[in-house]
């Protein structure tokens, strides 16, 4: 197994420039994540429209692999409908899981299940320390998204 | 340069190959690796002689008080301490340093009084201090560094004033391996009455510890850092310390005599040793201390102050490469982060794990002094007897593959 393989060019170039940087002024929706060992950290942001994700935002910082992970997600996400995001959020957490195949969960039928540059992850699988990297900003956006869910549940009160 | 690559020979794991590669292990700040010398005394012992120690009326049991309480004569002559009492077997540095933290500071201190830290402490010595200092109301107060990574010791004489109450800090650095001067810092805590504790964790495996030198009243450090077994380590303190301070661990083998309205406590080292000790451990640990002794630890140091100048020589050649830390080699001993480019130190370990080489990557348990780097993480590469400078030379070599992959030039 080849280094370049868990550091495709689509990995570094989301590391370098990363898409939709920064942060919302009053987002709908805002999670922070980190992970503890390594120092890894990400804030997000997402705004919504109805029940589609309108705006997302991230900060943070972190190895190759965290950053380019939340970035890619920013962009997977953007303009998706909630069910989607769930289903897309499923599909990745898929093909990071090592007992299972990594395509297992794709099906270019759903829009919730086709990872577009996302799939350049894969190559994580055969590094398992780095795994909780590559699944960082799916956490916080799991975190961010009940957040949401329960502020409208309250605001439904 | 002084040759010590026989003794090789003596790591067993140093002959694994990793990913196909030939290992090239530079993570021994973290925990170093064992010589067959301490693992065949500790195999011997739980084959042979394991009981319970201070118990048993019975052959096995004296063999097992004697060969843990010989170690523990070992671990005082190795620091040059006057009495084998004056040594307590501890689970590591962090239950020596939380042993001084809450068994002197509780009693000790109150509202109103400080305690000195530095800015370059591993957690370890930071956040015991927190603890008791939430408790009793005193505070924290931490010397800041120079741009080195040097201890700003211009900064030492305003802090040190009738407050401050304790002194604690590292005798060398986890993470820029910078030795600060221990005896002379000792001594201006000294002329205030601060009780001086020093984290000894590194100190211990890179340079000679004499412990009448360094004019400390505490000082604490591991077994698995200087060839040892986990789960051992030792706390020294001077006598009339460790006589009145309050046992931090209550349980067995700690008392003298146990009623239902109160206890009395053993006699020291043994009133701060409740339950059943890590026996073979502090024997395996004592053998780690007759190998370094055999060695000589003047030549360890001498060893580690020519290796580290090798490597930072070398590392000169990747114009990419930051190294933090002190470049005098009197004031660091082998242990050097550094950072590589924009590259983050998690993807600077993958690459170099998969040429065989393993350094640390991340906040080294010091997230106050990485931060003070200015960095949220840092690759680090850290030096044992068994390091050689074609390990350095296989360090360079996996760095310009980090540069390949990263494209950085």
């Amino acid at each position: 197994m080849s280094i370049e393989e868990l550091y495709r060019e689509v990995i570094l170039d989301h590391y370098r420039n990363p898409r939709n940087r920064g942060a919302l002024d009053h987002p709908d929706a805002h999670a922070e994540g980190n992970n503890p060992l390594c120092g890894d950290e990400l804030l997000l942001d997402l705004r919504f429209d109805g029940d589609r994700v309108a705006e997302v935002a991230i900060q943070g910082q972190g190895c190759s692999i965290s950053q380019s992970s939340a970035s890619m997600m920013s962009q997977a996400i953007n303009g998706k409908t909630l069910d989607e995001v769930r289903d897309l959020i499923a599909t990745f957490k898929t093909m990071m899981d090592i007992e299972t195949p990594a395509q297992a969960g794709l099906d270019p039928d759903r829009p919730g299940a086709v990872l577009g540059d996302l799939e350049a992850l894969q190559g994580v699988r055969k590094f398992p320390v780095r795994i909780k990297c590559a699944n960082l900003a799916w956490t916080t956006l799991e975190e961010a998204l009940q957040s949401h869910q329960s502020s409208v549940f309250r605001n439904q009160l | 340069m002084i040759d010590l690559s026989h003794l090789r020979l003596d790591f067993p794991v140093l002959q694994r190959r990793v990913h196909g590669q030939p290992l090239v292990f530079l993570d021994s700040a973290a925990s170093s690796q064992k010589p067959t010398q301490v693992l065949d005394v500790m195999d011997a012992v739980y084959r042979t002689h394991y009981a319970n120690v201070h118990r048993g009326a019975y052959l096995l049991s004296e063999e097992s008080t004697t060969a843990y309480e010989e170690a523990r004569g070992k671990v005082a002559k190795f620091i040059n301490a006057t009495s084998r009492t004056e040594v307590v077997f501890t689970r590591g540095t962090t239950t020596a340093l939380n042993t001084v933290a809450f068994g002197w500071g509780m009693d000790n201190l109150s509202a109103g009084d400080r305690v000195l830290l530095t800015m370059m402490e591993h957690h370890a010595n930071v956040v015991p201090w927190q603890m008791v200092a939430r408790r009793t109301g005193a505070e924290l107060v931490y010397l800041p560094m120079t741009g080195d990574h040097r201890l700003d010791l211009d900064r030492l004489p305003e802090l040190l004033d009738e407050r401050v109450r304790v002194v604690s800090f590292t005798g060398m650095s986890n993470v820029t391996g910078t030795l600060p001067p221990v005896t002379d810092i000792a001594r201006m805590a000294h002329e205030i009455g601060a009780l001086v504790v020093v984290d000894a964790a590194q100190l211990v495996t890179h340079v000679p510890i004499d412990v009448q030198q360094l004019e400390a009243d505490f000082i604490a450090f591991s077994g698995h850092k200087m060839l040892g077994p986990t789960g051992i380590g030792a706390l020294w303190g001077r006598p009339s310390l460790l006589e009145e301070m309050e046992p931090f661990e209550g349980g067995g083998e700690m008392i003298s005599d146990v009623r239902l309205d109160g206890s009395t406590w053993a006699p020291v080292p043994h009133k701060f040793e409740a339950g059943t000790p890590p026996i073979v451990e502090a024997i395996g640990l004592g053998a780690a201390v007759d190998y370094l002794e055999k060695i000589g630890m003047e030549s360890v140091r001498r060893h580690d102050r020519e290796l580290t100048g090798y490597a930072l020589n070398r590392l000169t050649e990747l114009p990419q490469v930051r190294v933090f830390g002190p470049e005098d080699l009197e004031q660091r001993g082998g242990v050097i982060s550094f950072a590589l480019g924009d590259v983050h130190p998690h993807d600077v370990a993958t690459v170099l794990d998969q040429e065989g080489v393993a350094v640390r990557a991340g906040h080294h348990c010091a997230k106050p002094l990485t931060r003070a780097l200015g960095v949220p993480a840092t690759a680090r590469a850290s030096f044992q007897v068994y390091n050689t400078r074609e390990d350095v030379d296989a360090l360079v070599t996996g760095l310009r593959r980090v540069e390949e992959v990263f494209r950085v030039d």
